[in-house]
């Protein structure tokens, strides 16, 4: 119960932070495919949009419309190099999904208290 | 019926596979009928605020169940869960996927294959879920939206914490 108060006020916590500057969220960030790929890419070295379009059949406006999502949503930084701007992962961010795992697992354990109360109620119906 | 029941969750990136065990103090057959009518499922499987409201289920190899999960405000997220095999009592393969109210399958939402197991263990039951999804994106994708379905558990919570002030 406790650990399940932790996980309330963590995510309430988050909540208000992400209301408070209304910035778009990493699940949008990875809600498309494109997107997905386009962090893969990038997780291994910063790279110019020229270059990360290079990797996709569309068109070089598509994947600069997924880097200013992905850049809105914290994902990955900017770097200016010379007269190249240079895409980065943002690595910090990206261990939001080890947290999104901790309220996942919360949401299991609540399931599972809810079967917990309902196989209790059979047992009593049962005497 | 102070002791504590045994719980394992695990994500294993490296499989794509979530894997989830948890004791029940019932007996097996108790336990695997309420994972398999939708009757009883109706009653728990979704966390609260969210319900799951049956729309057609057919437990049998081939056949599926269609339900709804229905959110606080009334939205609803249609899931569709194929039964590839039943083992009565022992075990039961899944596929599981979103969809939509007519029980048509949408392939851009994650799918995955459930494999659940059913052991006794003293007077108790052990279920063992496995999750397996085809690549990390869609096993990512599928804790994500869970972290929607917290944070809405948690507004509720933030709203009963308003409501008593």
């Amino acid at each position: 119960m406790r650990n399940r108060i932790v996980a309330h006020i963590f995510a309430t916590d988050w909540l208000r932070k992400k209301l408070n500057n209304m910035r778009r969220d990493i699940f949008q960030a990875i809600a498309d495919p494109t997107r997905r790929a386009i962090i893969t890419l990038i997780a291994l070295q910063a790279m110019t949009p020229n270059a990360i379009a290079e990797n996709f059949h569309t068109t070089r406006q598509a994947i600069s419309k997924h880097l200013r999502i992905l850049a809105e949503c914290e994902v990955v930084k900017q770097e200016q190099r010379g007269r190249e701007i240079y895409y980065q992962l943002e690595v910090n961010k990206l261990k939001e999904m080890d947290k999104w795992i901790e309220q996942f697992r919360k949401i299991w354990e609540t399931r599972f208290d809810q079967l917990d109360k309902v196989l209790s109620t059979i047992k009593k119906q049962k005497k | 019926m102070s002791t504590t029941l045994f719980f394992d969750f695990t994500v294993d990136k490296q499989n794509n596979i979530i894997d989830i065990k948890r004791e029940f103090a019932a007996d097996r057959s108790t336990v695997w009928d309420c994972y398999t009518k939708s009757e009883i499922l109706d009653k728990w499987w979704m966390p609260l605020p969210w319900k799951s409201r049956t729309k057609s289920m057919d437990f049998r190899e081939g056949g599926r169940w269609h339900y709804a999960a229905v959110g606080p405000n009334g939205e609803e997220h249609w899931s569709i869960t194929t039964y590839v095999k039943i083992e009565p009592q022992k075990l039961f393969l899944a596929n599981d996927a979103f969809g939509d109210s007519d029980g048509n399958i949408n392939a851009l939402m994650p799918q995955s294959k459930w494999t659940m197991n059913f052991s006794d263990r003293g007077k108790n039951t052990l279920v063992h879920g496995i999750m397996q999804f085809p690549d990390l994106a869609q096993l990512e994708q599928t804790i994500a939206m869970g972290f929607k379905e917290g944070l809405t558990m948690a507004m509720e919570n933030l709203d009963a914490i308003l409501a008593k002030r």
